[in-house]
């Protein structure tokens, strides 16, 4: 009677212990199958040529497969949606967190929420139907779609994340360092922004990663509209993203250039990684700064 | 106070009311813009019948029907792993390498971007299985099983720990305590994470482009499940980038909206149900 105890509570231990290591499971399974589809093109093309090359032609008849024009517009693209998006998204922050009165602060804050909520395809739709022609009257292009729509709707799509990550450190910040800087005679916006925030400055940066993590992964919302022509980026041209590269040939390729777009996926996986690892160590630094 | 220090707060402040009155701006203009294109374009027979170029007319019903069976097929596979990884976690684990590869892997799986999930749920299920619904879902479960691990997870925690060794000072077995006292108390943590995973799921369309396919077809559950089906939103950016429909487009814009409304709601108000009940 005993032992069939015993062994029934082991089975459950051992069912609750798979269960657990699922996740671990799908993270492995993640980078398995992306690191098998991924380096044989990779191989083939050569790993210089594929990173450094400046002309994306995957259909042409002497077919050319160089991914720069795809990394630099990622890469501006964040970087401009981060520019945009992190002062607004910060000074929100700041004051929802110190200076708000509560009822602004819970609209606010649902607003914010839903903005959170709505589905990328949305924000694709809007900057499609009002972005792209503003953009096009604005400056006189021939066609709006470009990397500078793309940030436009990048940096509104970062801007829940920032905020509420930036709300939660400051609100962490300790009433006391606050308290000895208004008794030492400075005002509250000085106090705020001169003791809150060096104090929750980990916890800032973690939300300016996480924006970063954001607006690179981002595919649908940005592939409406940037034009996707596989151009070197530049501000008013029609450009490629890094997902939307992936996301465009994806459904008609063969061959060599399916690979290829595995190869990018991979690419794109590696700058994740690479993210994450700074968020982890801007969240951690956070928590000891708490302590 | 000196002008300067004066001038720097008023600076500030300005700056403040300005970023607060552009995020305000944004959504009421996003939310009102959505509202004003879409709504008229919503017809009882947009919702209630399937596209037909025969007849030459669009309807969403499949895209429906298909988003409610993966939020569903989605949900039953994602709770139990979801429940037991935290159960796992908060109930067995002593081993802190353990807990801190599945927390580690759980927080990489939530900052993966929902292109790379579509490709690799295309290598591993709609290669093997085809494009259908259950390879759709089956990549929403591992992204969505982050959230739903940790906000059981969360909510384990808060199980005081008295009541556990009350029940194993009765006499229970490790089995029956997590059965009798520890998941009845997680089933908040259960409610928020299923929300949660709903309103991700209703707005996720890249990881679904890959796995679950574009079809328009109605069917019954397991036929439907089995075969290529489009969501909402990955029929929105087909109306909308691919055929050019941007009223129907629009609709389904507005449908997903209020859905997302819905889900906020439903958020705010059990965070707070919960809450008050905790307090009480």
């Amino acid at each position: 009677m005993k032992n069939r105890k015993a062994a029934f509570e082991k089975l459950v231990y051992g069912i609750f212990l798979l269960l657990g290591l699922v996740t671990v499971g799908c993270v492995l399974l993640i980078t398995v199958y992306l690191v098998i589809a991924g380096l044989p093109a990779i191989r083939e093309i050569g790993l210089v040529q594929f990173l450094f090359g400046r002309v994306w032609a995957s259909t042409a008849a002497e077919p050319s497969y160089g991914i720069l024009p795809f990394i630099l517009t990622s890469v501006y693209g964040t970087a401009g949606a981060i520019v945009i998006g992190v002062p607004v998204g910060f000074l929100t922050a700041v004051y929802l967190a110190k200076l708000a009165p509560k009822g602004v602060k819970s609209a606010v804050g649902t607003a914010v929420s839903l903005l959170a909520g709505i589905p990328s395809v949305v924000y694709g739709l809007v900057g499609m139907i009002v972005l792209v022609p503003a953009i096009r009257e604005a400056f006189r292009l021939p066609d709006g779609a470009s990397l500078f729509a793309a940030i436009l709707v990048l940096a509104v799509m970062i801007l829940p994340s920032i905020v509420k990550v930036s709300v939660t450190a400051l609100e962490a910040v300790p009433k006391e360092y606050e308290d000895a800087s208004l008794s030492l005679g400075a005002t509250p916006v000085e106090t705020y922004f001169r003791v809150s925030v060096p104090a929750a400055k980990s916890g800032i940066a973690a939300a300016v990663v996480l924006g970063v993590g954001r607006a690179i992964g981002e595919a649908m919302a940005v592939m409406m509209v940037c034009g996707n022509v596989a151009n070197m980026p530049s501000l008013f041209g029609s450009v490629r993203f890094l997902t939307t590269a992936v996301a465009t040939e994806m459904s008609y390729s063969s061959g060599l250039q399916r690979q290829a777009l595995f190869s990018i996926a991979l690419v794109l996986f590696l700058f994740i990684m690479l993210i994450n690892a700074c968020l982890n160590f801007f969240l951690k630094r956070d928590k000891e700064g708490a302590k | 106070m000196s002008g300067k220090r004066r001038a720097y707060s008023i600076v500030m402040k300005l700056l403040m009311w300005l970023s607060v009155g552009l995020t305000g701006a944004l959504v009421l203009f996003l939310v009102g813009f959505i509202f004003a294109k879409g709504l008229p374009n919503i017809t009882w027979e947009l919702l209630t019948e399937s596209p037909s170029y025969l007849q030459n007319k669009i309807g969403i019903l499949p895209d429906i029907v298909n988003t409610v069976y993966l939020v569903l097929a989605t949900l039953i596979i994602v709770l139990p792993l979801g429940v037991g990884a935290a159960v796992y976690l908060t109930e067995y684990a002593h081993n802190g390498r353990i807990v801190s590869m599945i927390e580690y892997a759980a927080e990489t799986l939530s900052g993966i971007p929902s292109i790379i999930y579509g490709l690799v749920g295309m290598l591993a299920f709609a290669n093997n299985f085809g494009k259908c619904l259950l390879a759709g879902a089956l990549t929403l479960v591992i992204m969505n099983l982050p959230t739903v691990m940790r906000t059981t997870q969360e909510s384990l925690k808060t199980v005081p720990q008295s009541y556990r060794e009350g029940a194993f000072g009765l006499g229970a077995g490790k089995w029956r305590v997590i059965r009798t006292v520890v998941l009845p108390g997680c089933v908040d943590g259960v409610i928020t994470g299923c929300i949660l995973t709903v309103g991700r799921i209703l707005g996720e369309s890249a990881a679904l482009l890959f796995t679950a396919g574009f079809a328009h077809t109605l069917g019954g559950v397991v036929s439907t499940l089995f075969s290529s089906g489009c969501s909402l939103t990955v029929a929105l950016y087909v109306y909308a980038k691919e055929q050019g429909e941007f009223e129907v487009a629009f609709a389904i814009a507005a449908v997903l909206m209020i859905l997302t409304l819905l889900i906020n709601l439903a958020a705010a108000l059990v965070s707070k149900y919960f809450q008050r009940r905790r307090t009480a």
